[in-house]
């Protein structure tokens, strides 16, 4: 309950934040303010936009929450989400199975791979003592030019572009594509004003496969001696040890179920979204607000999915005021540095009473 | 002869952002407080430094702006850390986004809506001596200059001892958050001077993929460097050297390597380093207690 209130408490520090920026740059923030809210609520399709926004949130800060859960920060979720979508968008791309097989293949594949990447900065740990904080964020920049490397090579590459071939339509699942340009769907939604609104963006699968890690996570963190393990070993990895848990297996794993779960991220995104991977001239940030993500809903599956939904929301409506208010939608990165700070210093909030 | 005056130069050029950046992790670790927000604090540097120069037409002047732009974030990061006595690598993750997203905000206030500032005309950079930016002279000095306040002053003692053991220190009579402030206002000053070096002198303007990890990259050099201000900065010049290594192979017509490829490089290489020097860690005993 105080962590939740903290979460409230933070966010709300941080549109004070937000406001005082705006304000000193001559922006109104009441101004700006609405024009976020009406952005992100005042038709459905906003909605389904914001469903789309914070469907990789969900996953990176549920990849970055299960880490935190046992002991470890995984910075590195950025670039596990990138070798998910590489994954996602190669084999995407060759194969050519129906869409049953297809679709769970491609996402275990990337899952997979995304997994093994996570599990390098696991094991330097475990076998090295290396910081997983330092090994994730060169992995973070190894797996951008791994992957814009990728990118160029001949057969993966759109001829003279810098992204590359779409990915095979048996892996997409974006829904009802096809149902909408029918006649019948056209019938349909003429008739129900809400549905042809909601459903007007390129609606995807992936909010379900998010939902499904959620209670899956839940479940191996709360229902099984694999997660109790797990989380033994991050409260005290000596007496862990002592208990006959083997700890370096333990950190290695843990860190390879987190890269799996950024790496999900990045799939559903390919798959579901962009359909291809372009050459990235920096992070685009899906992994670092994975952190925020995990913050805000105190390294809980279910605190996560909400504080996904909010992320994507701020991410949404943020683009907004650039295009109404020409006023820099980067006022959204301060406000969620902003939060991480505030959540990173509970005792500013003692006056809630001590740890209740 | 051309060849080795050509990565000689271009190594000194490349590793000077790396030692300010370094040289102030240095202090703030040696202190006691985790910094992982050099990056953030080197990316505002760079951009307040660009805008500084811009609006006075002094370069020094911006160089100076750069270092303060990284001392206000410091001051954030030393707050949550030694006041609030928060988790220190989450306060620095805060940093990071809150640097990037300050520089970026501000630089679409100042430049009508650009991203990166214009180009700088070549009398506000940085000027050079003897083929090489005045700032790769004063980040040499600075190395000397913490060495000595390290090994030869009472302020340097002071400041390991709230790192090595502050309870040890503050029954000594050492006012120990003092120390760790001193540590980490000078650690984001310093960062902010590396961000102002890359933005004034080896290129000239700020752009948001300017810094691109380098901030990360100082950071691992502190650990290769064993937090040894002379360490530190040979580690610099060796991740320097990578980065001249990838300009200068670039450069050849007939041996294609992938310059994505090449760019792995300096990171690859951190990363081997660590794994080959984490084991006789020499890390500051109370570092993020």
């Amino acid at each position: 309950m105080r962590k939740f209130l903290i979460s409230i408490l933070s966010i709300i520090l941080s549109f004070l934040v937000g406001a005082l920026v705006l304000k000193i740059s001559g922006i109104s923030p009441l101004e700006a303010y609405s024009v976020m809210w009406d952005g992100a609520f005042s038709q459905p399709n906003y909605l389904s936009y914001i469903i789309i926004r914070s469907t990789p949130l969900v996953l990176t800060g549920l990849s970055v929450a299960f880490a935190f859960r046992t002991g470890l920060f995984n910075i590195g979720s950025e670039g596990q989400f990138i070798i998910g979508a590489l994954s996602a968008a190669y084999f995407g791309m060759i194969f050519h199975f129906s869409p049953w097989i297809q679709i769970p293949l491609v996402m275990t594949l990337a899952a997979l791979i995304a997994g093994i990447y996570g599990g390098i900065s696991g094991y330097l740990k475990a076998r090295f003592g290396v910081h997983e904080v330092l090994s994730t964020i060169m992995l973070n920049w190894v797996a951008l030019y791994l992957s814009n490397f990728a990118v160029f090579l001949e057969g993966f590459r759109r001829p003279d572009m810098e992204t590359t071939e779409y990915i095979h339509n048996n892996s997409s699942i974006t829904l009802l594509s096809d149902w909408k340009v029918s006649d019948l769907g056209i019938e349909w939604l003429n008739a129900h004003p809400f549905w042809q609104s909601f459903l007007r963006p390129p609606v995807n699968a992936g909010i379900f496969i998010a939902l499904l890690a959620v209670l899956i996570v839940w479940i191996i963190l709360n229902k099984t001696t694999f997660g109790f393990k797990l989380k033994a070993v991050g409260f005290n990895p000596v007496a862990s040890e002592y208990a006959g848990i083997n700890t370096k297996l333990k950190i290695t794993q843990s860190m390879m179920i987190a890269g799996a779960l950024s790496g999900l991220a990045g799939a559903t995104h390919v798959m579901g979204v962009s359909k291809n991977i372009a050459v990235l001239a920096t992070h685009e940030g899906y992994g670092f607000d994975g952190i925020a993500v995990s913050l805000i809903g105190s390294n809980h599956p279910v605190g996560v999915l909400f504080s996904g939904f909010f992320l994507g929301a701020l991410k949404y409506s943020g683009q907004k005021i650039q295009s109404s208010l020409e006023a820099p939608s980067e006022v959204i990165g301060i406000m969620i540095g902003a939060i991480i700070l505030f959540v990173a210093i509970p005792k500013i909030f003692d006056f809630l009473g001590k740890k209740a | 002869m051309t060849e080795i005056i050509f990565l000689f130069s271009t190594t000194l050029m490349y590793s000077t952002p790396l030692i300010f950046t370094a040289l102030g992790g240095v202090l703030s670790e040696k202190s006691g407080v985790i910094n992982i927000g050099l990056e953030g604090m080197m990316t505002l540097g760079a951009f307040a430094a660009s805008w500084a120069a811009i609006t006075t037409g002094n370069p020094w002047l911006g160089f100076l702006a750069g270092g303060f732009a990284g001392l206000f974030l410091a001051t954030i990061h030393a707050l949550a850390s030694i006041q609030f006595k928060g988790n220190q690598v989450v306060s620095g993750v805060a940093i990071n986004s809150l640097g990037l997203g300050l520089a970026i905000f501000f630089c679409r206030i100042f430049f009508e809506g650009a991203s990166m500032t214009p180009p700088l005309d070549l009398e506000k950079k940085i000027p050079s001596f003897m083929n090489q930016y005045a700032t790769v002279y004063i980040a040499f000095l600075f190395t000397f200059l913490i060495w000595f306040i390290f090994n030869k002053t009472v302020l340097g003692l002071r400041i390991i001892s709230a790192g090595e053991h502050p309870k040890a220190a503050g029954a000594a009579g050492i006012k120990v958050s003092f120390y760790r402030y001193v540590g980490v206002l000078s650690s984001g000053f310093l960062a902010g001077l590396g961000g102002a070096s890359l933005s004034l002198a080896i290129v000239s303007n700020f752009r948001p993929t300017l810094i691109s990890g380098q901030g990360f990259i100082a950071l691992a050099a502190m650990i290769f460097g064993k937090w040894n201000p002379v360490g530190t900065m040979c580690a610099c010049l060796f991740f320097g050297f990578s980065q001249a290594l990838v300009v200068y192979i670039g450069g050849f017509e007939n041996i294609q390597i992938s310059s994505q490829l090449l760019a792995i490089l300096p990171y690859l290489l951190t990363l081997i380093i660590l794994v080959g020097f984490m084991k006789k860690t020499t890390a500051p005993s109370s570092l993020g207690q």
